[in-house]
This record gives C-alpha cells, sequence and structure tokens, in this order.
C-alpha cells in the first residue's frame, strides 16, 4: 500500500507553532504596523477617491488614457464602459477595490524597484533572491492569505499584505533584467565621464530600463487585480464582494455583474500601463504612424 | 595649460577564470590559440608596454580583435589589467581609490567610444554636455560650452534632435562633441572616425591636428587605417594579437617595418 511506502512527514505543526509564536511574541507591534496601514494609507486614500465625483474620474481616466495611447476612440470607450460599472451600481465597490490595489502597488514600487536594483548590482544577492521569487510566484494564492489573516486578522491590511507579496515577483524580476540590459556601451560612456554611482542609475541605468519596468509594473498590477478580488474572502471590501456573494449564494447574475466590473478595470489598466512603457517620442511616432 | 603623460608598464589582460594558469603558459610563448584551449582564458593583452608622450597624438594601430579597445581602456581603468603598472603623470592610477578615480575620469580624461555609447533619451546637445553636467555645473553654463563643441564638430543646427535621428557618422561627431565639452589634458578616442565619410573624416583630422596645436592635448587615437595613422600620429603603436609588434614614428613605420605583419599594412597603402 502507499501509505507504508511514504515515510510521514509533517511540519504543518512547526510552521504553526512559528506563526502562534510570532503572534504572541510581537502581536503589539503587528497591531501597530496594521494601524499606521490604515490611519495614514487606506482610510485616507478611500476617503479621498470617494470623494472625488465619478464625472471628474471619468473624465481623468479619459485624459489619461488619451494621453498614453493617443487613440480617441479608445479613450471614449473606456470612459463609457467605466460609466457602465456605476449604472451596475458598483462604483463604490470599484473604489474600493481599486483602493487597496492602489496601496499594494505603490507598496510595490517601493520595496520592489530597489531590490532589483540591487540584485542589479549584486551578483550573490540575485542567486539567493531568484528562487525565492520562483516560489513566491508560483505559490498557489490562497496559501498567502492564511498567514496573512493570522498575523493581521481580517479586513483591508492582510488583504494588502497578501496581494504584495503576490503581486511583487515581476517587478523586481523586471527591473532587474531591465538594468542588466541596458546597453554596455552607454553605460560604459557614461561611467567613463566619472558618474557617481547614483547618477549613473538616474540618467542612464533607470531610464533605459524603463521599457522592462514598466512591462513589471504592468504585470504587478495585473495580479493585484486579481489578488484583490480574491482577497474579498478574508475581508477586503470592494468587487470581490459580490463575486463571493455570488458564489455563495448561487446568484451568478449578481457575480457576473461584478466580474465583468473586474474585466473593465483590468483592460483599461493593463493597455494604460503598458503604453506608458514607450517613452514620451515613441508614443508620438506611434501616433504620426497610425495617422498616416 | 597643463598636458599629461601616460606610461603603460608590462600590462597583461587575460580574460577569464584560470587567470593565473594562462599567464604562466604565456611566459612559456605558448600562443593565445593554445592558451583558451587549455585554460579557457582569453589573451586580450600580453606584455604590452608603452610610454605615451604628452601633447602629442598617440595612434594604436591593429586588425580587429588585436586587443586596441582592451588597451585603451585601461587607461580610464574601464578595465583593470591582470598584472601591470599604468602611470598617468607618474601617479599609478591602479592604485587610485574610487574617489581618486572619479576625479581622474572627471577631469583628466575622457573618450570617444567605438560605438558612440551615446544616451538615447537625452538630446544631442545635453548629451555633449554630459561631462560638465557629471561634475554639477550649472546647466545653462553647460549647455552653452557644449554648444561650442557642436559648432567645432558641425552639428549646431541638430542640437534639439535625439541620437536616433542622426545618421551614424553624426552620432560619432556628438561623440566627439562630449569629449571635447570636458576639456580634459588626454582625450582617447577608440575609432572616433571610423563611422564618417572620407570628406568629413578628411576635415575632422584637420580640426584634431589643429586642436592639437593649440591646446596641446594627450591623445590615444585608435584607428584600422594606416592612412590616417600616418596623417594624424607623432608616434604610432602596432599590435597584433595581443602584443606590441612595433612603436616608432610614422617614418620608422613606412621606412623599417619591425616584420611581416607590419610589411603587409604598409604594402597595402603602396598598393591602393
Ligand atoms: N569582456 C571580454 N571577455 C572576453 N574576451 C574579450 C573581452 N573583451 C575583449 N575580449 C577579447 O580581447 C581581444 C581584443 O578585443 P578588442 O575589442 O580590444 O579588439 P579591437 O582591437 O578593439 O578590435 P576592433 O578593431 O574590432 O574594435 C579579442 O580577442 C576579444 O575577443
Ligand atoms: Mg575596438
Amino acid at each position: 500500500m502507499a501509505s507504508e511506502f511514504f515515510i510521514p512527514i509533517s511540519f504543518a505543526n512547526e510552521l504553526n507553532l512559528g506563526i502562534d509564536s510570532i503572534v504572541t511574541n510581537y502581536g503589539d507591534q503587528l497591531h501597530r504596523v496594521s494601524e499606521i496601514m490604515l490611519q495614514y494609507l487606506l482610510v485616507p486614500l478611500e476617503h479621498f477617491l470617494q470623494s472625488i465625483p465619478p464625472w471628474i474620474i471619468l473624465i481623468l481616466v479619459g485624459l489619461t488614457s488619451y494621453h498614453a495611447l493617443r487613440r480617441p476612440g479608445l479613450s471614449v470607450t473606456f470612459v463609457f464602459a467605466l460609466y457602465f460599472i456605476g449604472c451596475l451600481g458598483l462604483w463604490e465597490k470599484t473604489i474600493q477595490t481599486l483602493n487597496i490595489m492602489l496601496v499594494s502597488i505603490i507598496i510595490c514600487l517601493v520595496i520592489g524597484v530597489p531590490i532589483g536594483i540591487l540584485m542589479a548590482r549584486t551578483k550573490w544577492l540575485s542567486r539567493l533572491l531568484l528562487p525565492v521569487l520562483d516560489v513566491m510566484q508560483t505559490f498557489p494564492m490562497f496559501v498567502y492569505m492564511l498567514p496573512a489573516v493570522m498575523l493581521f486578522s481580517i479586513g483591508k491590511v492582510p488583504a494588502v499584505m497578501a496581494t504584495v507579496i503576490y503581486a511583487l515577483p515581476p517587478l523586481i524580476r523586471l527591473t532587474e533584467l531591465g538594468i542588466n540590459q541596458v546597453d554596455e556601451e552607454a553605460r560604459e560612456a557614461a561611467w567613463s565621464f566619472g558618474t557617481t554611482r547614483w547618477q549613473l542609475l538616474i540618467w542612464v541605468q533607470l531610464p533605459l530600463a524603463r521599457p522592462s519596468i514598466m512591462a513589471g509594473i504592468n504585470q504587478t498590477t495585473m495580479l493585484a487585480l486579481a489578488m484583490v478580488v480574491v482577497a474579498s474572502m478574508i475581508g477586503a471590501r470592494g468587487l470581490g464582494e459580490d463575486i463571493l456573494h455570488g458564489l455563495t449564494n448561487l446568484d451568478f447574475g449578481k457575480g457576473a455583474h461584478a466580474g465583468i466590473a473586474v474585466v473593465i478595470l483590468a483592460i483599461l489598466i493593463d493597455r494604460v500601463t503598458q503604453a506608458y512603457g514607450m517613452n514620451r517620442r515613441q508614443r508620438a511616432q506611434i501616433n504620426q504612424g497610425s495617422q498616416a | 595649460m597643463s598636458t599629461s603623460n601616460i606610461s603603460v608598464r608590462n600590462i597583461y589582460k587575460i580574460f577569464g577564470i584560470h587567470t593565473a594558469a594562462a599567464l604562466d603558459l604565456l611566459k612559456q610563448e605558448k600562443s593565445k590559440a593554445e592558451i583558451l584551449a587549455q585554460t579557457g582564458c582569453n589573451v586580450g593583452l600580453n606584455n604590452i608596454s608603452l610610454e605615451i608622450p604628452e601633447g602629442k597624438i598617440f595612434v594604436i594601430m591593429g586588425l580587429s580583435g588585436s586587443g586596441k579597445s582592451t588597451l585603451v581602456r585601461h587607461i580610464n581603468r574601464l578595465i583593470d589589467p591582470t598584472r601591470g603598472e599604468i602611470l598617468i603623470d607618474d601617479k599609478n592610477i591602479l592604485a587610485f581609490n574610487e574617489t581618486e578615480l572619479r576625479d581622474l575620469r572627471r577631469h583628466k580624461i575622457s573618450m570617444v567610444f567605438q560605438s558612440f555609447g551615446l544616451l538615447p533619451h537625452w538630446t544631442v546637445l545635453d548629451n555633449s554636455a554630459f561631462a560638465l553636467l557629471t561634475r554639477g555645473e550649472k546647466k545653462s553654463t553647460a549647455r552653452q560650452r557644449a554648444m561650442e563643441s557642436l559648432k567645432l564638430v558641425g552639428l549646431t543646427d541638430y542640437a534639439k534632435y535625439y541620437p536616433d535621428q542622426l545618421s551614424g557618422g553624426m552620432r560619432q561627431r556628438v561623440g566627439l562633441a562630449r569629449a571635447l565639452t570636458a576639456d580634459t589634458d588626454i582625450i582617447l578616442m577608440d575609432e572616433a572616425f571610423s563611422a564618417l565619410d572620407p570628406l568629413i573624416r578628411g576635415e575632422m583630422q584637420e580640426q584634431l591636428l589643429d586642436l592639437e596645436e593649440r591646446l596641446h592635448k594627450t591623445i590615444v587615437f585608435i584607428t584600422h587605417d594606416l592612412d590616417e595613422a600616418l596623417r594624424i600620429g607623432n608616434q604610432i603603436a602596432i599590435l597584433w594579437d595581443g602584443s606590441l609588434v612595433q612603436v616608432g614614428t610614422p617614418e620608422d613605420i613606412l621606412q623599417r617595418p619591425a616584420n611581416d605583419y607590419v610589411k603587409r599594412f604598409v604594402e597595402k597603402r603602396v598598393a591602393a
């Protein structure tokens, strides 16, 4: 029988004990982190976003997407699609979803880009972290939610934590890749004129790595959106709530409404962040090309 | 006005991991190919010593892959030698720390790169101003002086363009302007004229000689082209497979070629 062949191994208990001990020993600190994030990031940003009249947001999205893509037809479509989300009665929930996404992405940027830069600069760090990133990326997203809940209980904060961990790897990876791919002679030439490391970074490496970093931001954003929807299971408010509700009450219609809203957000954000991967001149050239 | 001399002493550069083993084989006079086969190391430079006098144009010649770019990159320490010493104004630059090295690169040496190495997202003017911006000078002064260098290379009309809007030859001149703006005692020029058409090339050679006469810069000039070497060089060093085969005045090279390799360079010129 198979059960006799395999030596039974389990470290589930040890992991549970580990988390328990973190909670008992550092509970206060974790609680404080949670408070700070709510007080200074999540709550004010949500208040702010909810206080903007929807029509202003529609106009802003229209302008931003036009600035990014230079295609008026597409911008108008995006604006109508967002308006449609409002018509479905999902405006407030969309804002809640966006709020958690935004905070997660900001944290991803603050952590991910510097780590990517350090990895490009330090070989051993890269060798150390690459497998970790692989694991982070292939771990099923549901597994992240458990420790997040155990450490930060239920609500927006664990949702942000789980989202950051899930969405971070591609940004780190593509930042490192982008910097490693910077044209060797451009880097060498700048260096030969006596730049400091900082000058080299902001004048040469980051700008030339920009397409790759923007691709990373694009992927991170998409993953964050997916995770935020799922994170409604741990009490993140927003579109995911409706999907979860539809699932538990066999209300396909309600779930589909929210699903459509997620799809619209995904396409909108994807297109805009992709376009910003190109610089102003490239976009202008594409614009000229499409007019010709 | 100050000028600088460079002296390169017994430089070896081995690319690869087992450099010590490769050095041993090299001392046993094994060939580059044998060393590559036995150790996996590529011999870039083999015991090069040069005295580059101040205020002159010193030309380095050799076929593709003979180690010209590798050699010149040692002078501003973009590459560190496996063995040997490099002195600038009698100071051993291999002993420099990071700050001293940065100072050297900011104020003493500038370089024109074989494949230009311009910043694609900066305008021609800002590229030309790069050295001054690096030193932290005011943008307006930097740009003003960059404009003067652009005038020297005939690109004032293109100041607002981006490198990808220029031809290869024009980009090369931007690289040249960038080095001129830096206004350093030493200029390293890695095939700085190779992408230019014959007319402009002649003009640039003219200008280089003129510049040399007025400012007495120490110029290390790499070229494939013997005519160019003879025209502008006070002294010419010829490299072959990482080794130095001859150093001398243009006259020496023409009249007393050290071996067949040099002779072939010279004969090709006579035939042409
Ligand atoms: N980073 C490197 N790693 C390994 N080998 C290298 C490296 N850089 C240069 N080499 C080797 O050193 C030798 C000399 O190269 P180098 O670029 O100096 O030639 P060059 O004389 O400038 O040629 P060209 O005229 O084509 O520019 C070549 O055999 C090359 O393969
Ligand atoms: Mg070369």
